[in-house]
């Protein structure tokens, strides 16, 4: 399996009028062919900025790349001229978004639109250009598709639409795509409608997927690996399976316990306490420490690093998973003896 | 079989509200000066639920299922179009002026959106404290600033921070402010839209957890209304399954979430995805093909019948009514508005 994408300590930062937000602060995470990472976090986690900053989409200004390296088939796309840089987004590295009323042209009529990348990136005629359009919608299940061709966004329901961007991303198909909150728009039946075609045309082309979400469920549903984010900071990763078996940072462990179960009623919801930190005003050491119940007083001062979690004899599975608590052992060894 | 002895799961406390064959219908109409009209949105058609005293009813259903008219209908932001809600024996929609008034006092509500139902203008005193300004019989003038500390006291909230402006706290303290202010009045009845679908995830669960504290303190009945499937189980003593203007199926929530009988019911449970990666195999997933028909236009018979996979030609001329479906055993015997109502294998994961 060969590595597609890898981010390396990307730091980005905003200046307000306030003062100068640190959004990421050094953020790695990886992605290999066929796989899909899940990138876990709340609002102002800094997940979505990153994608901005991976696909050379970042407003700027206010947004700042200050650090660090994203290596896409182990080519730094930081570092490369812009015509370059478009030439690779679209074709090999694509984008879809949380709102697709305001990603779609809505004076341009959708089959337009898809056509409109193969007349551009691959020299098509417009007769052609049309017809692929067609097929693609065809693709992402849009009845009379053929018809459908000539509406414009507006026209079509929020599901559609969101199918329509999912035809835009595949339409040249990419090696990689960056999907921000594809169906939190949406309701949960249409919701399992878009995910159901997104996952079958990423085994499909064998594609990269990284998924951008607040939703512990969608991930459970497709994710093969998880990166959870905290205040600018990657604070756990894990394969799928280990992380909601036993998570080993704190943080992932009060998310899971507060999440309602639709598959059974719990008893009183375990409550994180306070509320995310402002980006203007991060604590210190680990940004994690106010909210915490296992803070000791290093967690104050020292911001711990991405722990490697060794498996115990016998569980998980071997492979990368990091934990950025000074505590994650204990935090497994609470776990497990709650679980024994 | 309650699962909390202590909440009534099961028809015993008596109503404090009955809503019958409630329909709000809003006028299309065509033209600028003279206005024509050409339809009407049946945004909620002959709905029909009772709220028992101290227990939460959880409403849900997708966008445009008419959930949200419902709460609005049921603290008289609107007029409904026919049908009536009792509260104490009264029927509510044909009151007006100071008996109104009297019975709005008794049912509250909590909004979705903690960003933009607060006045920025309005200090936390004086928003908590407006409803005094309206009511001003359940807090005589001098004693409004305690009574408004006690709110915030109550809600979690520092009782200090009565000047402050909405913009100086976070996402999940506003929202404890709108239940301090839906709080106000000591109402017996809180109708919550939406009240925590704005919030992330880790403060979710604190404001549900208030919520579910507040009732036990203060005995009052919840009317929760909102799309999430996960939120409404865990708060919900019994459930009602909206689509495009009516209730599908209603039953407590063991009945509802472990038994359900009605095919979009049991189409919205299989389409949530559980946080939990092991029962990804072995769940059946039943995909529902197109979208939700529009209200303007409901289609004729069950309304649910184009995106089912069981309509017969029956469902497109016989309206089903929301009763027990006859021959069905145990918690599967419940009100589910379905000609062909059973339980599937493979639903609950």
């Amino acid at each position: 399996m060969s590595r597609l994408l890898e981010v390396c300590d990307l730091r980005v930062e905003f200046r307000t009028r306030d003062g100068v937000a640190e959004a990421v602060g050094g953020v790695s995470y990886a992605v290999d062919a066929g796989q899909t990472l899940a990138v876990l976090g709340e609002s102002g986690s800094g997940k979505s900025v990153t994608a901005q900053a991976v696909m050379g989409i970042l407003d700027s200004p206010p947004g700042r790349i200050t650090g660090g390296q994203v290596l896409f088939q182990g080519r730094d796309l930081l570092t490369m001229g812009a015509e370059e840089r478009r030439r690779i987004r679209g074709a090999a590295m694509a984008m879809i978004f949380q709102d697709a009323l305001s990603a779609l042209n809505p004076v341009v009529p959708v089959g337009a639109q898809l056509a409109e990348m193969y007349e551009v990136h691959r020299g098509m005629s417009r007769k052609d250009a049309r017809r692929r359009a067609v097929e693609l919608m065809e693709r992402v299940r849009i009845p009379a598709a053929a018809q459908r061709a000539g509406d414009h966004p507006h026209q079509f329901s929020g599901g559609m639409r969101q199918r329509i961007m999912i035809a835009m991303a595949m339409a040249l198909e990419p090696d990689l795509i960056i999907a921000d909150e594809p169906t939190t728009a949406l309701d949960v039946t249409v919701q399992a409608q878009v995910m159901e075609v997104l996952a079958e045309l990423r085994r499909e082309y064998a594609m990269g997927l990284v998924l951008i979400t607040h939703d512990l469920g969608v991930v459970a549903d497709v994710a093969d690996t998880i990166a959870v984010m905290y205040a600018g900071r990657i604070v756990e990763t894990a394969p799928v399976r280990d992380l909601y078996r036993r998570p080993a940072h704190p943080y992932t462990r009060g998310l899971l316990d507060s999440v309602p179960r639709v598959d059974h009623r719990g008893e009183r919801l375990y409550a994180i306490k306070g509320a995310p930190p402002n980006p203007l005003a991060l604590p210190s050491g680990c940004p994690f420490h106010p909210r915490c119940p296992r803070a000791q007083e290093v967690c104050r001062v020292e911001r711990p690093p991405l722990y490697e979690v060794t498996a115990a004899a016998g569980t998980g599975s071997p492979g990368a998973r990091t934990s950025a608590c000074h505590f994650w052992k204990d935090e497994l060894d609470a776990l497990d003896a709650v679980n024994a | 079989m309650p699962s909390t002895p202590s909440t009534p799961e099961t028809g015993t406390a008596e109503p404090v509200l009955e809503v019958r064959d409630l329909a709000k219908h809003y006028p299309l109409t065509r033209g600028v000066l003279v206005k024509r009209r050409i339809g009407a949105v049946r945004a909620v058609d002959t709905v029909s639920f009772a709220l028992r005293r101290g227990e939460t009813l959880g409403i849900v259903g997708e966008s445009g299922c008419g959930k949200s008219t419902v709460a609005k209908l049921l603290v008289s932001l609107e007029r409904p179009t026919a049908g009536t809600i009792h509260y104490r024996g009264e029927d509510i929609t044909r009151l007006s002026g100071r008996a109104l008034r009297a019975v709005r006092r008794n049912i509250q509500m909590v909004f979705q959106d903690p960003y933009t139902s607060l006045n920025p203008r309005m200090t936390v005193g004086d928003i908590v404290g407006e409803p005094f300004e309206i009511h001003p019989e359940a807090a005589p003038k001098g004693d409004r600033r305690r009574a408004v500390q006690d709110l915030l006291d109550v809600v979690g909230l520092n009782p200090e921070h009565i000047s402050r402006y909405p913009h100086q706290f976070s996402g999940g303290q506003r929202q404890r402010i709108g239940i301090a202010r839906g709080l106000a009045l000591r109402p017996e009845i809180i109708v919550a839209d939406e009240p925590v679908s704005a919030l992330d995830v880790s403060v979710q669960a604190q404001v549900v957890n208030l919520m579910e504290a507040l009732q036990n303190e203060f005995d009052l009945s919840y009317i929760f209304i909102a799309h999430d499937l996960s939120v409404v189980r865990h708060i919900s003593d019994r459930v009602a399954v909206m689509y495009l203007g009516r209730i599908a199926e209603t039953g407590t929530g063991r009945e509802i979430y472990d038994h359900p009988t009605h095919p979009y019911t049991q189409a919205l449970l299989s389409a949530v995805p559980v946080p939990d990666p092991e029962p990804r195999e072995g769940r059946t997933r039943l995909l529902l093909t197109g979208d939700v028909p529009s209200p303007a236009n409901p289609p004729t018979g069950c309304r649910f019948r184009t995106r089912c996979w069981k309509a017969q030609d029956r469902c497109a001329v016989e309206v089903p009514t929301l009763t027990p479906p006859p021959g069905l055993p145990g918690a599967a015997s419940h009100p589910s508005a379905c000609h062909f109502a059973e339980e599937r294998a493979g639903i609950r994961a």
